[in-house]
């Protein structure tokens, strides 16, 4: 039995450790060419713009829920025009970032690890190295550029849609005045400190979320039972890390 | 071809072959305190279609896996187009799979690619050849499998017969020298069994290849290969054509040829276990 299975204590360090020597072992395959380019923007396209659709959706109902719960708290100390600042700062800094990583994770991590461990337990990756063909640059490469690509731009549709979403509730429902919700929002978000801070997140979350897919991806048993695992370490995974990093990234940032 | 059949194991049979292409020699194989491989020799005469055939389980595949690099031999060498497979580093070990075709299991094509975009991965990713070449080379070795005007469909519309040989199109788009193939038969109707056995034969003598199958499919095998070798019991147990293993007088041999249920060649887990280390102390 290898060292690390002995101890349930290491089982996770040297994990993490493989999973570092993978991101190495993919980063270090990148070769500037046609290939890689197309079949990235073919990735792209594939769990980037087909999750925009959820990603809106939910966009829109934080940013209702969000200016409802705000109004109804604002009010009572007669600040409710500054819903937009309120809206505005915690949808930047937090709730765009995470909450689409999130559910990036669920609709994308999982499709890529499912897709990977299918290809593993149909020998795909197995011809793929008999044809001396590098599996690891061929299929995990372009699924983790995309997702590093997708999530920021998934975010910035996220946050789109949360602040339509505001802006219909609390002017077209509540009634607020829009000269003064667009103003608060103008000058009261930092383009640095708020816009930029959720921008970094993302970047960070979209490399993260998407390498979890593609090692579990690559390391599930090449069994139906191997591919159900995979998917779902993906997702719990790539939650519980999502979160943890935002707090040790919020504490860096703020 | 080497025409002596008798059940002979290695030790003289370095002079036996003219131009060996694939050279096992010796090679012991285990996983865990399993025995797969013990003490297996072979030699494959270039040019030839040879068959490695035993019972389910034998460790047929491991010795395609051994050829192509994936296992290392505990003990024992593998030369392989005059290459030692067992010393090589990764990129070397690639650069000489480049000869080395492969027809895994079912095909094993890629289900995001169509039937166009397989056949053409080996050339997009190892030659620089432009468009207009991939494409007539891809379009004539499809059509030399009788699948021209399949390019654009996916492999999920394929049936299984097509699909296999659109992977002998993949396996052979780069003219490699040698061809392996796990269990090529498996799960095919009679009519695409013959039609995948008669390409086999084809490919082999139109492009100079060294075919090796794995296989249990003895009717078939009968058909289409020059040679045999046949494993039980972690053991080679005999060589030779077709023909001559039918009418071989060894237990073993005749139970596994004839299908017999009785014989030295025990269907039971725990027997098969015990003769495996058995046969090694």
């Amino acid at each position: 039995m290898h060292w690390t299975q002995r101890s349930k204590l290491l089982a996770p360090i040297a994990e993490t450790g493989q999973c570092g020597i993978f991101l190495v072992r993919m980063v270090g395959s990148i070769r500037l060419e046609r290939e890689l380019l197309m079949s990235t923007l073919q990735q792209t396209y594939l769990i980037g713009a087909r999750s925009l659709v959820i990603i809106m959706i939910c966009g829109f109902f934080v940013g209702m829920v969000l200016s409802l719960q705000s109004i109804n708290a604002l009010q009572q100390f007669g600040a409710s025009d500054q819903v937009s600042l309120l809206v505005g700062k915690s949808l930047f800094r937090e709730l765009g970032p995470v909450l689409t990583a999130l559910l990036f994770a669920g609709r994308a991590g999982t499709s890529i690890a499912a897709e990977i461990g299918l290809m593993k337990a149909t020998s795909q990756i197995e011809a793929m190295q008999l044809m001396a063909i590098d599996p690891v640059r061929r299929i995990a490469l372009p699924r983790f550029l995309a997702g590093l690509i997708s999530l920021p731009l998934l975010t910035a549709m996220f946050n789109a849609f949360a602040i339509l979403g505001a802006v219909m509730f609390s002017i077209g429902v509540m009634g607020l005045d829009p000269g003064i919700f667009w103003s608060k929002l103008h000058t009261g978000i930092y383009f640095i400190k708020d816009f930029m801070g959720g921008v970094w997140k993302s970047i960070v979350f979209g490399g993260l979320v998407s390498l979890i897919a593609v090692y579990f991806g690559y390391q599930a048993k090449p069994t139906g039972e191997g591919v159900g695992t995979a998917t779902t370490r993906t997702v719990v995974m790539s939650s519980v890390l999502v979160l943890i990093f935002d707090f040790i990234m919020t504490s860096f940032l703020i | 071809m080497k025409q002596n059949h008798k059940n002979d194991q290695a030790g003289n049979r370095d002079d036996s072959l003219k131009d060996p292409i694939i050279r096992i020699h010796n090679v012991h194989f285990q996983r865990g305190d399993k025995v797969i491989l013990d003490d297996v020799s072979i030699e494959i005469e270039r040019g030839s279609i040879v068959a490695i055939m035993g019972p389910s389980g034998v460790g047929k595949t491991t010795i395609l896996r051994l050829i192509s690099g994936q296992l290392q031999p505990s003990k024992g060498s593998i030369e392989v187009n005059g290459k030692q497979i067992s010393t090589l580093s990764r990129r070397e070990l690639y650069e000489c799979r480049k000869d080395i075709g492969v027809l895994l299991q079912n095909g094993a094509l890629f289900t995001d690619l169509t039937v166009f975009e397989n056949v053409a991965t080996p050339l997009r990713e190892h030659t620089r050849l432009a468009e207009e070449e991939i494409s007539e080379r891809v379009l004539a070795k499809l059509d030399s499998v009788g699948l021209a005007g399949t390019e654009d469909l996916m492999p999920d519309s394929l049936s299984g017969g097509m699909a296999r040989r659109v992977a002998l199109a993949r396996a052979v788009i780069l003219n490699p020298k040698i061809v392996l193939f796990d269990e090529p038969m498996t799960g095919l109707d009679p009519i695409a069994m013959s039609t995948v056995g008669r390409l086999i034969r084809e490919t082999n003598d139109a492009l100079g290849l060294t075919s090796v199958i794995v296989t249990h499919n003895v009717a078939e095998m009968k058909k289409l290969v020059d040679y045999c070798f046949i494993l039980a019991s972690a053991k080679l147990i005999a060589e030779g054509s077709p023909q001559a293993l039918m009418h071989n007088d060894d237990p073993a041999v005749d139970q596994f040829m004839n299908g017999r249920v009785e014989g030295p060649i025990s269907f039971k887990y725990q027997n098969a276990v015990a003769s495996a280390t058995a046969s090694l102390s």
